[in-house]
C-alpha cells in the first residue's frame, strides 16, 4: 500500500496552493491596512510590508459618527440576540422535551422560517416601518434582526436541550424541584455552552446584516457598521488604505469569534437545521 | 382506499387505551389538559414573533403587489389598488424574463463550481496528514468567517483597475491588455468577480461539512470493500459516494437557495451595473422598487421571486426531512 512519491506529494502541494488562495484576500486586507500609502499605490505590489503605519486606521475611525455606528451596531446586535435567546429557549424546551400535537409541524415551520427570503422582502418591510413612522430608528432593526436569527436559535437550542439527559431533570424533580426549578437549576447551567455558541452565531448574522439597514435608516445617527463600511468607497474615492483598515476593524471581531467557534460550527449546524 | 378508511378508527382506539391506562378520572384528565397547554404557551412568543415579523411582511408584500404605488402615492399616503396590472406588466415585459434567465444561469454556474470544488476540497481534507489538514482548515475557516460586506470591499481592492493585485499578476503573466482593466466595465467581468467572491466564500462550508461527514463513515465498510477486491476508485464509488449522497443533495439545495438570493455580493460589487446588466432577481426587485420608486412593481417582482424560492425551499426540506424522519 505504499504510495509513490508523487502520490504523497500532490495532496500536500494542492493543500498549500489552496491555503494561499483562501487566505490571501484576508492577508491582503490586513497588510494593506498597515502599509504606508506609498506601498499601496506602487506599480509593483509590496507583498510583505516592512514599514507599519496606523494612519489608515486613524482616518477610518476619524470619520464622522464612527462611534455612533459602533454603538448602534452593538445595541442592535446584542438586543436582537438577547431577545432571540429568551424567546427561543422557551420554544426549544417545548420542542425538545414535550410531546404534543403538531410538534412536527412547528419544527417544519421554523425550518421554513429559517429560509425566509429577507433580501427580497425589504420593500414590504420598508412600507410597514414607514407607516409606523419608525424610519431611522433602531427598534425595527432590532426586532427584525431578532426574527432573522430566531428560527436558527430555536432549532439549534432544541438540539442542545435534547442532549441534556432527561434523568438529571427527573432526579431533580424527585428531590422536590418543580419542573421550572429543575429547568433553572439543572438544564440551564448545562446549556451554557450551547447558549454561548448559538448566540455567537446570531451575533455574527446580525452584525453583518446590510440590505435592511440600507433601506430603513438613511440618517447617519441610526446607521450601523456595515453601511459605514460600504460607504467608504464613495466617501473616500480610492483611499484603499482607509477602506482596508475599516474592513479589518469590522472583520476582526467576527474572525476571532468564528475561529473560536469553528468546531461548534460544524456540529452546531449539523445539530440544527442543516442536518448533514 | 381501504387503507385510508381503516386508518381513522385506529386513532381513537389508541386514545381510549391511553385513557384506560391512566385510570380515566376527572383529576388525571385535568392534569393532562394543563400539561397539554404548556408546550403551546412556551411556543407562543416564538410563533407570535414569526407571524408578526415574518408573516406580516410577506402578506404586506402580496398586498403591495396589487397596488399602484409610486413616488406620488407614497408621499400622499394613498392606496390605489390596480388589480393584477403590476403582474401583467412584469410578466409581459422582456426585462423580468431576461433577469430570471440570468439569475438561473448565475445560480447554476455558481452552485456547480461551489459543489464540485467544495467536494474536492473536502475529500482532500480527508486524505491529508494532520498538520496539512489543520493548515488548510485554518485557511478555509478564515474565508468562511469573513463578513460579506468586508469581503466585497476586499475583492473590489483585489480587482481594482489601478494598483489591483489581480491586474498586476495578469500583466506579469504576459496578458498585458489586462494591466489597466476595469473589471466593473462589462457584464461578464463583473459576474466573474462576483462568482469568484461567492465561490471563495462558499467552498469552506461545503468542504468542512463534507469532511466532517466522511469521518463518520464506518471504516468497516472500507475494509469490507477492500476484502471484496475493490480498489481506490471502486471503494470511493461504492462506499464514500452513496454515504455522502444525502448530504450532497441537501447541501446543493442550500447553496442554490443562498446563491439565488445573493443580494449583498452583487449589489455592493457593482450595484447591478453596468447598465443594469448584472441584476439578479433580488437586486432587480430592489432597484425597480426602492431605487426607481415603483414600489408596487418591485413588490410584484419580489412576490414572484419568493414563489420561486418557496418552491426551492420545499424541495430542500423534503430532502432534509426524509433524512431525519425518526428524529422529529
Amino acid at each position: 500500500m505504499k504510495r509513490s512519491l508523487f502520490g504523497r506529494l500532490w495532496p500536500n502541494v494542492t493543500a498549500v496552493v489552496l491555503f494561499i488562495g483562501f487566505v490571501f484576500p484576508v492577508y491582503w486586507m490586513f497588510s494593506t491596512a498597515f502599509k504606508p500609502t506609498g506601498d499601496i499605490i506602487s506599480e509593483n505590489p509590496v507583498w510583505f510590508p516592512t514599514d507599519v503605519t496606523f494612519e489608515h486606521f486613524e482616518r477610518a475611525i476619524g470619520v464622522d459618527h464612527f462611534w455612533t455606528y459602533v454603538t448602534n451596531s452593538l445595541i442592535v446586535t446584542l438586543c436582537a440576540v438577547g431577545l432571540a435567546l429568551v424567546v427561543a429557549l422557551a420554544g426549544s424546551f417545548a420542542l425538545a422535551r414535550m410531546r404534543f400535537k403538531g410538534r412536527r409541524g412547528f419544527v417544519i415551520g421554523f425550518m421554513v422560517a429559517q429560509m425566509a427570503p429577507w433580501e427580497v422582502m425589504i420593500i414590504a418591510m420598508y412600507m410597514i416601518v414607514r407607516d409606523a413612522s419608525m424610519l431611522n430608528s433602531l427598534v425595527p432593526l432590532t426586532v427584525f434582526y431578532m426574527m432573522m436569527i430566531l428560527p436558527f436559535t430555536i432549532l439549534t437550542l432544541r438540539g442542545f436541550v435534547a442532549a441534556v439527559p432527561r434523568e438529571l431533570e427527573e432526579a431533580a424533580m424527585v428531590d422536590g424541584c418543580s419542573r421550572a426549578q429543575a429547568f433553572r437549576k439543572v438544564i440551564l447551567p448545562l446549556l451554557a455552552p450551547g447558549l454561548m455558541s448559538t448566540s455567537l452565531f446570531g451575533f455574527i448574522t446580525a452584525w453583518n446584516e446590510f440590505p435592511l439597514v440600507l433601506v430603513l435608516n438613511k440618517e447617519a445617527e441610526a446607521q450601523t457598521l456595515p453601511l459605514w463600511l460600504s460607504s467608504f468607497q464613495t466617501a473616500f474615492g480610492n483611499d484603499w488604505g482607509a477602506t482596508m483598515a475599516a474592513s479589518s476593524l469590522f472583520a476582526v471581531p467576527i474572525l476571532i469569534l468564528f475561529v473560536f467557534l469553528q468546531r461548534k460550527a460544524v456540529s452546531g449546524l449539523t445539530a440544527g437545521a442543516v442536518k448533514g | 382506499m381501504t387503507v385510508q378508511t381503516e386508518r381513522p378508527p385506529s386513532g381513537p382506539v389508541d386514545v381510549t387505551k391511553r385513557d384506560e391506562s391512566g385510570l380515566a378520572g376527572p383529576r388525571p384528565r385535568a392534569a393532562f389538559r394543563a400539561g397539554g397547554l404548556t408546550p403551546y404557551l412556551l411556543l407562543l412568543p416564538a410563533c407570535a414573533a414569526t407571524v408578526l415579523l415574518l408573516g406580516w411582511p410577506l402578506v404586506k408584500d402580496v398586498l403591495l403587489s396589487f397596488q399602484n404605488l409610486n413616488m406620488a402615492q407614497l408621499i400622499q399616503h394613498v392606496t390605489e389598488w390596480n388589480g393584477v396590472d403590476n403582474y401583467k406588466e412584469v410578466l409581459t415585459g422582456e426585462d423580468f424574463w431576461r433577469v430570471t434567465l440570468r439569475s438561473i444561469l448565475f445560480t447554476a454556474v455558481n452552485v456547480a463550481l461551489i459543489m464540485v470544488a467544495g467536494a474536492l476540497v473536502g475529500l482532500l481534507l480527508a486524505r491529508l496528514g494532520k498538520r496539512m489538514r489543520v493548515l488548510l482548515l485554518v485557511g478555509l475557516v478564515l474565508a468562511w468567517a469573513m463578513p460579506v460586506v468586508a469581503a466585497t470591499t476586499v475583492y473590489q481592492w483585489l480587482f481594482a483597475q489601478r494598483f489591483g493585485v489581480v491586474n498586476w499578476v495578469l500583466d506579469k503573466l504576459g496578458w498585458h491588455s489586462m494591466a489597466d482593466y476595469s473589471w466593473t466595465s462589462s457584464q461578464m467581468s463583473t459576474f466573474f468577480v462576483v462568482t469568484v467572491l461567492i465561490v471563495w466564500m462558499s467552498i469552506p462550508f461545503v468542504a468542512i461539512n463534507l469532511y466532517a461527514a466522511t469521518t463518520t463513515i464506518p471504516s468497516e465498510l472500507y475494509e469490507a470493500a477492500a476484502l471484496d477486491g475493490a480498489g481506490n476508485w471502486k471503494s470511493f464509488t461504492t462506499v464514500t459516494l452513496p454515504f455522502l449522497r444525502p448530504f450532497l443533495y441537501a447541501t446543493t439545495f442550500l447553496e442554490i437557495i443562498w446563491v439565488f438570493k445573493a443580494f449583498v455580493q452583487v449589489f455592493t460589487i457593482n450595484g447591478g451595473g453596468p447598465d443594469r446588466l448584472t441584476e439578479i432577481l433580488p437586486v432587480y426587485a430592489y432597484i425597480e422598487g426602492v431605487g426607481n420608486q415603483h414600489y408596487g412593481m418591485g413588490a410584484a417582482i419580489a412576490v414572484l421571486t419568493i414563489l420561486i424560492l418557496l418552491g426551492l425551499t420545499a424541495y430542500y426540506l423534503r430532502i432534509v426531512l426524509k433524512q431525519e424522519e425518526d428524529e422529529l
